[in-house]
């Protein structure tokens, strides 16, 4: 944290200076191990296992929060006869198909306390949207996100017992789960002594329940990684055992590493997701809007509304033309039908399947793992636009690339047309950002943009203006929905800007009476209210850019509410009815938050409750009750259909209802804990351009991860291209141990070739204490090696990628590439150059055991580039 | 009416009011400012808080719009370092804010501070000294104020499961100018190109300095350094610029977490002794300040440090002494010998017999 | 003659209280004339720093429509002034002189770079749209409607505005392109 998010670390320095304990738990000795107070240097990838040792330690020395377990998660609730858990199947659950590599979760579920959706409007549409759930071709496609902020429907209520004491109680369950993840078993899986484990336990148990609270903090080091959304699955489990959620110092924050990325996941440009994490409507589930919304139909939270947020977007877009007769357009809305992430286009780019790309703000040829597979995507289109503030290297790949210098790549190959356009930076647009605690904050104009400089919001303003003026005659029905379009956004100035005031109130959303709506309680599903994003809904209340509030903080209590605005409805701790006890007393004096204020009739405290301001403690959903309406008065988690904090999952996480601790798919060492190595629901992409390092290799004995520089950023062009930032991290490097420096003969300050079966890179050497062998129970030695990733051709400070070295396998929840660990050979020396260097990478993929890497023309296979040239469409 | 002092110890040979070494409670005043100038700031560097963020590096230069190293922004001249995370190596004519880095491994304890303030109650809030070694080795590690799990290894040697058992510790200080109540730097610089300003702060004018470069070996910490290219000799200025618009120096303004802290210099002395005590007091026996004292040979530093080790291992003097201190009795021995100069030529003229 | 007198600084220090020279008596003319460029600024602009998520405030100086300082802002109660590295090099960032501001194009087989009119660019990149977009158009995919098109994608940064990201997910949902991934992603 100190390192990458060094002026958020001020607060965990002003914790520390009073009194709190500071434990940093990373493979790596960073600024803040430095000054920590414990630094725990676990090996790379094994976070489950240290992670599933706290919670067995909480369940065995009973610690942990009995009152709030009991209410406010699943605990009590009871698992189907079914359901088989990893311990009995060799680190498989019950239900896994191995032909597709995927799970049926049908055995996961509760046991019905009564037939099945008994409160739906629509049982047997909830069903089967249910039923369809678990069709490969849908799990493919990123259901678990889908569901997101919202749960995934469960199909019943679960027969519950309280006392905790029935052997298929989720509580009985979990304790079997991790039952074998005792201190040694965590020392030996994570390398580190049993006593250091004991006292993270010690601290982290000391410092929760009703008068403390501990916070877990992690950034992409979490969710980089084959088993990343089980990773942050575990520590929720522990937060919601240890009562650590939804209160005052509690929580899980996730900090997420670039200006906007948490507004780019709310209103997302992501395949799968409309905005307010709406699923995009998949073509096997989602003919029409009702079966759209059928899942919702049953529901109880506030997911149970998805229809108004649904009708209302249709209308935010598609205006007068969305009419309840013609399902407001929602046939407008294009399908998707399996995996359409980023890495699954760039392997079809290299197949010829997509004609033309957009590059915003991104630098994918450096940023994502395997450059030589992302450039060889690009090298296939047929054009490429590239906007951002510097000539990054993907937009040069077809004249500098290493490619070009290995031959494999040669701008007289290269049919890609390449538009750069130029792009305004954050000081010359106004619009906000989403940052990582779900703030949005207004950026004010401080000046034009240079030259022919532009916003992204112009480009993309213009360019669906001019399509529409293009298209303005046609008669053909695929047309309509950029025709229908709403569009209309007023301009200024010379260069006729959109307004990004107007945008964020179509995001806000209109009611009936042309006012903004005050937030998504008002929104309707009979056409009449509009609503671009519904968590956001609020942001324009009254007519205000909430956003744009700045109140200064020192006028401001704690939780500054008037800086900004915080979705949904500025609340700044979510779920934080939690924050007391089930009769809406503080949890204790110390820890006080949101409380029920009885005189007043309503939730009152430091924040904006996340609950219905006046609905009571005691309040018992009447039978046939949907949506929020279905949620007790002391059920806090009321985006989740059971107003529940779920510590086993009957759904929606698609390798496994709990966390289990897998190797990485590129990992040295054998799983410790079960038979089975590595998650068995991994999503690969084949392809000579991305193989894999075997498991085990002794051609490929090192672990490596990659990671940031607090003094660069990201893929580098908004850091490697500025002189003050250059010289203070001027070259890539890579870190490793004296121990590992002496078995290959690397010196410091010296080059070293790294090699994986992608390529081979060269890095200059930095030998560290900081960096340390780990030697297991076995005896056997894990070396890993450090690799800041910043780095490529371009810019003031230069080096080869790291990214390149890395390979694209997935997280089958969130198809995240798993770059926080991956083996490779170090070698001292510069590595080969020129077609010399295909040989020397050719060589390792043999000794390896692994098919050739060798690619025809423009990085397509040999057969395929015989076939001819450019997109195949 | 004005009047020619003869004041100067340079003339009298004298410096009975320390103006060129020992403590001097009002440097301005001596440097000829009324009795209202603005109190004497400075900056308390505390870096057991320091993070190595470098953002007083960056914010120094964007704010002084410093060159690059290289002065061309091409490519970095140094390259990396191979010294930690330090590649800005030391202070110069372009980096008037340097963060050095440290890696110290030792197989013995090694006391890292915690975070503390004075009169905070620490029970139940982490180990205390007071609960001794009633449990077992953890308890003995953690009374120690241990930093990270490679200590605790020594207490349990049978389990011998990390490749090493070293304990680290990275280290690590934003040094700057010290600002020094006795700068050499401005005592021998013969333009009258380094001031005092009203803050108390030693600035270099760019309008008068003729790069010379006298100051250059005066300095007794080698801060001040002549731009290649310029010719000129640049240092930290204090952000003097900013002072006169109410503002902090550039650096501190960005320190996330506060190891660079301006102010008042009394002020800052008054916390760094506090802040030393709540260290101490939680067992950080190597922790001092430096450039606090008055007796020392600048006569205390306007910008002085709270250190974790000895001032050589952040390549700090141990002991540094302006280097204008001799001068009084330098100048009694020239005078001494001016007088007999003046005297053998006098006597050399009287003595010539006219043609 | 007394202000002549006053401006040489050795008439100064024999005369003023400041014998050696050291400080009142040595003050120049530039000293004397110094100016914050914060104080000098047309204007103050609050924004909110590009880099990480933490979403620190800062201050933009403008002088003659020009950005003379980016530093933190005080009244941010997420940052309290205060900017790491990459924050307090903002103005390099924005200012800096490798930004490339005019459009750049390279043509099939290409070897080099050619200027483009922003116009002319956009008109190209309308027609390739249209073009792809036709080329791409899938009413069904086995046997199911999806009325979409495979023809093109996109990748966006995280440092993109909510409004932007809104604006490309409905233009790019209207024109039927699925294909619209982030850096969230990644």
């Amino acid at each position: 944290m100190a390192e990458c998010h060094p002026v958020g670390f001020q607060w965990v320095a002003e914790a520390k200076a009073r009194g709190a304990k500071v434990v940093h738990i990373d493979p790596r000795f960073t600024r803040t191990s430095a000054i920590a107070d414990l630094h725990v240097p676990l090996r790379m990838g094994t976070d489950i296992a240290f992670l599933g040792g706290l919670i067995r330690y909480v369940l065995d020395n009973e610690l942990y929060f009995k009152e709030y377990v009991v209410a406010y998660t699943n605990a009590a609730a009871l698992v189907g006869e079914d359901f088989v858990d990893a311990e009995d199947l060799g680190g498989l659950f019950s239900g896994f198909d191995p032909e597709h590599n995927q799970y049926d979760e049908a055995s996961w579920q509760y046991e019905p306390e009564e037939a099945p959706h008994s409160g739906s409007d629509d049982p047997a549409g909830a069903a089967e949207q249910d039923r369809k759930e678990q069709d490969p071709e849908i799990k493919k496609t990123d259901k678990a996100q889908a569901a997101g902020s919202g749960g995934p429907p469960i199909p019943a209520k679960p027969k519950r017992d309280e006392t905790l004491q029935h052997p298929r109680t989720v509580f009985q369950v979990l304790k079997r789960h991790f039952a074998r993840y005792t201190p040694e078993m965590v020392a030996e899986v994570c390398g580190i002594e049993p006593e250091v484990f004991l006292q993270v336990a010690r601290w982290v148990t000391e410092n929760s329940k009703r008068d403390r609270t501990t916070a877990w903090v992690y950034s992409v080091g979490w969710t980089q990684h084959s088993v990343g959304a089980q990773y942050i699955r575990t520590c929720s489990i522990l937060q919601t055992l240890l009562g650590n959620i939804g209160r005052p110092g509690g929580g899980i924050l996730a900090l997420r590493g670039h200006a906007s990325i948490q507004g780019s996941t709310d209103v997302p440009t992501l395949y799968n997701l409309l905005p307010g994490y709406l699923p995009m409507p998949h073509a096997m589930q989602h003919a029409t809007l009702d079966e759209y919304c059928a899942d919702a139909a049953g529901k109880a939270g506030f997911w149970g509304n998805k229809r108004s947020y649904t009708v209302s977007l249709l209308k935010a877009w598609w205006g007068d033309a969305a009419t309840a007769e013609n399902d407001f357009c929602f046939d407008y809305m294009p399908k998707i039908d399996g995996d359409h992430s980023s890495y699954r286009q760039i392997a079809d780019m290299i197949q010829g399947k997509i004609a033309g790309y957009f590059l915003v703000g991104e630098n994918p040829t450096v940023g994502h793992p395997n450059g030589r597979m992302n450039r060889f995507g690009l090298a296939n289109l047929d054009w490429l636009v590239v906007r951002d503030l510097q000539m990054i290297e993907s937009a040069t790949f077809w004249k500098e690339s290493p490619e070009i210098e290995t031959g494999e790549l040669a701008p007289e190959t290269i049919a890609t047309e390449v538009f750069f356009v130029p792009a305004a930076s954050h000081a010359e647009k106004e619009g906000t950002f989403t940052q990582t605690q779900r703030l949005l904050q207004w950026r004010h104009k401080a000046v034009e943009p240079p030259g022919d400089a532009k916003s992204d919001l112009w480009f993309y303003y213009h360019l669906g203006r001019m399509l529409r003026e293009r298209l303005a005659d046609s008669t053909d029905p695929r047309d309509r929905p950029l025709l229908d379009l709403t569009w209309d956004y007023p301009t200024h100035g010379p260069d006729q800007e959109p307004s990004a005031d107007a945008v964020l109130r179509e995001i806000n959303g209109v009611g009936p009476d042309g006012h903004a709506v005050s937030g998504y309680m008002e929104l309707k599903d009979d056409g009449s209210t509009t609503c671009g994003c519904w968590i956001y809904s609020g942001v324009y209340a009254d007519e205000v850019n909430q956003a744009a509030r700045r109140k200064p903080g020192r006028e401001q209590g704690q939780v500054a509410s008037e800086w900004g605005w915080a979705w949904p409805y500025n609340r700044r701790i979510l779920y934080n009815r939690a924050s007391a006890d089930p009769d809406g007393k503080p949890w204790s004096e110390r820890k006080k938050y949101v409380y029920w204020d009885e005189e007043a009739g309503r939730w009152t405290g430091a924040d904006n409750p996340d609950f219905e301001a006046t609905k009571r403690p005691d309040y018992v959903p009447p039978d046939g009750a949907r949506a929020q309406d279905a949620i007790g008065g002391s059920d806090p988690f009321i985006m989740q259909g059971d107003g529940k904090a779920w510590l086993y999952a009957p759904a929606g996480v698609v390798d496994g209802p709990l966390p289990t601790h897998y190797e990485p798919a590129e990992s040295v060492v054998e799983n410790a804990l079960y038979k089975q190595q590595a998650n068995p629901t991994i999503e690969h992409i084949e392809g000579p351009w991305n193989r894999e390092n075997p498991a085990l290799s002794p051609v490929f004995p090192f672990q490596v991860t990659t990671y940031r520089l607090t003094e660069h950023h990201t893929a580098g062009g908004m850091s490697r291209t500025l002189p003050y930032l250059s010289e203070l991290q001027p070259e890539f490097f890579v870190e490793v141990s004296p121990e590992l420096a002496a078995l290959r003969g690397l010196t410091n300050g010296d080059y070293a070739t790294l090699v994986s079966t992608r390529t081979a890179i060269e890095a200059k050497v930095l030998v560290t204490e900081r960096m340390r062998p780990i030697r297991l129970r076995s005896g056997q030695v894990v070396h890993q090696i450090g690799m800041p990733y910043h780095w490529s051709y371009s810019g003031i400070s230069t080096g080869d990628s790291a990214n390149d070295l890395l390979g694209i396998v997935l997280d089958p929840n969130t198809h995240i590439q798993e770059d926080k660990v991956s083996t490779a050979d170090i070698r001292p020396g510069r590595r080969p150059r020129g077609p010399a260097l295909i040989d020397f990478v050719e060589s390792y993929r043999r000794r390896a055991g692994v098919g050739s890497g060798r690619v025809g023309v423009n990085g397509r296979d040999p057969v395929a580039a015989e076939a001819g040239e450019g997109s195949q469409l | 009416m004005t009047s020619i002092s003869s004041a100067s110890p340079a003339f009298t040979g004298r410096d009975p009011d320390n103006r060129l070494f020992g403590p001097l409670p009002d440097v301005q005043g001596e440097a000829g400012y009324d009795t209202d100038h603005p109190a004497r700031v400075g900056f308390f560097t505390d870096t057991s808080v320091c993070i190595g963020c470098k953002a007083c590096e960056v914010a120094c230069k964007e704010w002084n719009t410093l060159p690059m190293d290289d002065s061309h922004g091409v490519r970095d001249v140094i390259g990396l370092s191979g010294m930690s995370y330090d590649n800005t190596g030391q202070l110069g004519a372009n980096s008037w804010r340097h963060v050095a880095f440290i890696e110290q491994t030792r197989t013995v304890d090694l006391p890292t501070p915690t975070f503390g303030r004075p009169g905070d109650d620490r029970q139940g809030s982490g180990p205390s000294v007071a609960e001794g070694q009633n449990d077992d080795s953890l308890a003995t590690a953690q009374q120690s104020g241990v930093l990270n799990a490679e200590a605790l290894s020594e207490f349990d040697p049978q389990t011998g499961q990390t490749g090493s058992d070293k304990q680290i510790r990275w280290l690590m200080s934003s040094d700057v100018c010290k600002h020094c109540t006795h700068a050499g730097c401005l005592d021998v610089c013969p333009t009258g190109a380094l001031f005092r300003t009203e803050f108390g702060t030693v600035v270099v004018q760019g309008d008068i300095c003729n790069g010379c470069g006298y100051c250059v070996p005066a300095c007794p910490y080698g801060v001040i350094d002549q731009r290649k290219d310029d010719g000129r000799v640049f240092k930290c200025t204090m952000c003097y610029d900013r002072l006169t618009d109410g503002l902090q120096p550039a650096c501190a303004t960005a320190c996330p977490t506060q190891s660079i802290q301006f102010g008042n210099l009394e002020e800052l002395q008054a916390r760094a002794d506090a802040r030393l005590a709540t260290l101490q007091g939680q067992g950080v026996e190597t922790a001092r300040l430096y450039g606090r004292d008055e007796d020392d040979g600048v006569g205390g530093a306007g910008a002085f440090f709270l250190l974790l080790d000895e001032p050589e291992v952040y390549g700090l003097p141990p002991d540094p002494v302006v280097t204008t201190r001799d001068l009084p009795s330098m100048w009694r021995a020239a005078a001494a010998g001016a007088a007999m100069m003046v005297g053998v030529v006098v006597s050399a003229f009287v003595g010539r017999r006219p043609r | 003659m007394k202000t002549w007198l006053d401006a040489w600084p050795v008439f100064r220090q024999l005369t003023g209280p400041d014998p050696l020279g050291r400080g009142a008596a040595a003050r120049s003319r530039a000293t004397e004339n110094v100016v914050s460029r914060t104080a000098t600024a047309d204007r103050v602009v609050q924004s909110v720093c590009p880099y990480c998520a933490v979403g620190c405030g800062q201050r933009i100086f403008v002088k003659d429509e020009q950005i003379v300082q980016i530093e933190g802002d005080p009244d941010s109660p997420i940052s309290r002034g205060r900017l790491c590295p990459k924050g307090s090099a903002s103005k390099s960032l924005v200012t800096s002189p490798t930004r490339v501001t005019t459009v750049k194009y390279r043509r099939p087989y290409g070897t080099e770079w050619e200027d483009l009119e922003l116009d002319t660019a956009m008109e190209m990149i309308a027609d390739r749209v249209l073009e792809a977009r036709r080329k791409g158009w899938q009413d069904e995919n086995g046997g199911k409607r999806v009325n979409r098109t495979m023809g093109l994608a996109s990748l966006g940064g995280a440092t993109l505005d909510n409004e932007e990201n809104y604006l490309m997910k409905k233009l790019y949902s209207a024109m039927g392109a699925i294909q619209i991934e982030n850096q969230a992603r990644i």
